[in-house]
């Protein structure tokens, strides 16, 4: 089992993606990057960011920044620990997180809003990775 | 946690004349040269100036509304500064009136901008009374905007929460005079919403009941709305359906019918409620061989044979495809008049579009490019779902 938003949970990601044909399938048009932003809370004294490179259907690049400042990526998406695993496990739709407010999305919407597929694939490949969340 | 939104909703024979309660100063009517022709644009603007409202009236909108008939009619709101927009019409007067609206209070905003994700900040300026002239879309009481990028080949899912109307106003007067295709075609959007929310994996407690009292509706009164338009009781019936149904879903979310019906419209300009009916008995198909449940329920509140789950499904596509025999829409995209070689052309684009909707995501079983390819081509001639 690998801790969620850690360097080698960002690699076990990178990997997943990079082996899901059905991501490379419905991203194969998209370009662009992400900070995933876990909230801090009692888990966490410091936000956690984990960057993930996306460009034609592969993953270029991805690990936990500890200085996020090395990155300026054109999507910031962020909420607290409890509602990623919520993702994570499949009991909620990130869709119906970000309509909600339970997440925060920044960066271009019109283009996000067209990328639907990729963004259920990547929610698939996420689901892959042994994650291991704080107690 | 999810939310359900309603606009306070005036429905029934004489509802129209809730307009002479309007308090402001100015309204501007969004509508088409129809439903002028018809007199109602006309009659909502005396309802207006009864209540103290002068009004001024756009009647440009196309089917399927361009993003630049929607700028346009933002400049022309500008001009005017009123406090009511009043959509009348079709689901595309209805649609540009709301993103008219948005543009209007949010003149930064391009209109394919308007989306869910961000604030708006709206009624600012202005703010919406919707009013269906026909009986199907429910955008009446939807957020959803629906907007064709005519560069594109694409039509555009935009809406925020924000842009859904004030005021719902349903009278079954208005969809009196629609000709039977028009009947049909926008009927079968309203049984589509109906089956599609029910079924949609953001279904919950509070959709589920609009859903399945409007396909009961449906089925009961759209074949005598068809046959004989002069039926008020069904005239009336069908005008809630078509409400309910919007409720349902617009609190739910449609399905992969939609994906595929907007991707058809967007390419080949097929009527939406065509295309997504003639999609949906499909699209129950291929979800049903994995995931029955759903569709057994509806069948059984139906009265339809539903013994087992997968029986219920197979009884409610029958019914489904009874009901299309029964107002004679086609069955098959061949039927509708695309030849094979236009559609495996465009094939690329379709598979695009179609999968980049949201509706694709919630639908019970979700589809890889593969098998909407295949759905694609099964609807073109009409081969049963077997995948
Ligand atoms: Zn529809």
């Amino acid at each position: 089992m690998i801790d969620f938003g850690t360097d080698e949970w960002a690699k076990a990601f990178m990997e997943q993606i990079n082996r899901s044909e059905a991501y490379a399938e419905a991203a194969k048009t998209w370009e662009g990057d992400f900070y995933f932003i876990i909230e801090s809370e009692e888990h966490y004294p410091e936000p956690l960011h984990v960057y993930v490179d996306l460009w034609h259907g592969v993953c270029r690049e991805a690990f936990a920044a500890a200085d996020p400042s090395v990155k300026d990526p054109i999507f910031r998406m962020s909420g607290p620990l409890e509602n990623w695993r919520r993702v994570i496990d499949k009991t909620l739709d990130p869709l119906q997180g970000l309509l909600t407010r339970q997440f925060k999305l920044q960066g271009d919407m019109v283009k996000i809003m067209r990328a639907v597929k990729a963004a259920q694939e990547l929610v698939n490949c996420t689901a892959l990775v042994p994650t291991k969340f704080p107690e | 946690m999810w939310y359900f939104d309603t606009p306070m909703i005036a429905f029934g024979e004489g509802a129209l004349a809730h307009l002479k309660e309007t308090e402001g100063r100015r309204a501007f009517v969004v509508s088409d040269e129809n439903v002028a022709g018809l007199g109602f644009v006309e009659t909502v603007q005396e309802y207006l100036s009864r209540a103290g409202l002068e009004s001024e009236c756009f009647l440009s909108v196309e089917p399927d509304p361009s993003l630049d008939t929607v700028r346009r009619g933002a400049r022309a709101l500008m001009a005017y500064e009123p406090d009511w927009v009043v959509g009348l019409g079709g689901g595309s007067c209805l649609d540009a009136a709301k993103a008219m609206w948005v543009l209007y209070e949010r003149p930064d905003l391009e209109p394919e901008a308007i989306n869910p994700l961000e604030p708006l900040g709206l009624r600012q300026k202005a703010r919406l009374i919707t009013i269906p002239t026909t009986a199907g879309t429910g955008a009446e009481v939807t957020w959803m905007i629906v907007l064709t990028d005519a560069d594109d080949d694409r039509k555009l899912g935009l809406g925020s929460r924000e842009n859904l109307a004030d005021i719902a106003i349903v009278d079954p007067s208005l969809s009196k005079d629609m000709p039977p295709r028009l009947t049909a075609d926008t009927g079968l959007d309203a049984l589509t919403h109906a089956l599609e929310g029910y079924a949609a994996s953001w279904a919950n407690d509070f959709s589920d009941g609009l859903c399945l009292k409007a396909a009961d509706l449906v089925f009961r009164y759209l074949p005598q709305a068809y046959e004989d338009g002069t039926q008020g009781e069904a005239r009336e019936r069908m005008a809630n359906a078509a409400t309910l149904a919007g409720l349902g879903f617009g609190n739910s979310m449609a399905g992969l019918a939609h994906s595929m019906g907007h991707a058809l419209g967007g390419v080949f300009h097929t009527p939406h409620g065509r295309a997504v009916g003639l999609f949906l008995p499909y699209t129950i198909e291929y979800a049903a061989r994995e995931k029955p449940q759903r569709y057994g329920e509806i069948a059984r509140h139906l009265g339809l044979s539903a013994d087992l789950e997968s029986k219920g499904a197979a009884s409610l596509v029958r019914a489904m495809r009874d009901l299309l025999g029964r107002l004679e829409q086609p069955l098959t995209l061949a039927e509708v008049g695309i030849d094979r070689e236009s559609l495996v052309e465009r094939m690329d684009k379709l598979l695009d579009n179609a999968a980049n909707e949201a509706t694709t995501v919630v639908h019970p079983r979700i589809a890889s490019m593969d098998e909407l390819e295949r759905l694609f081509l099964c609807a073109w001639d009409g081969r049963e779902v077997d995948f």
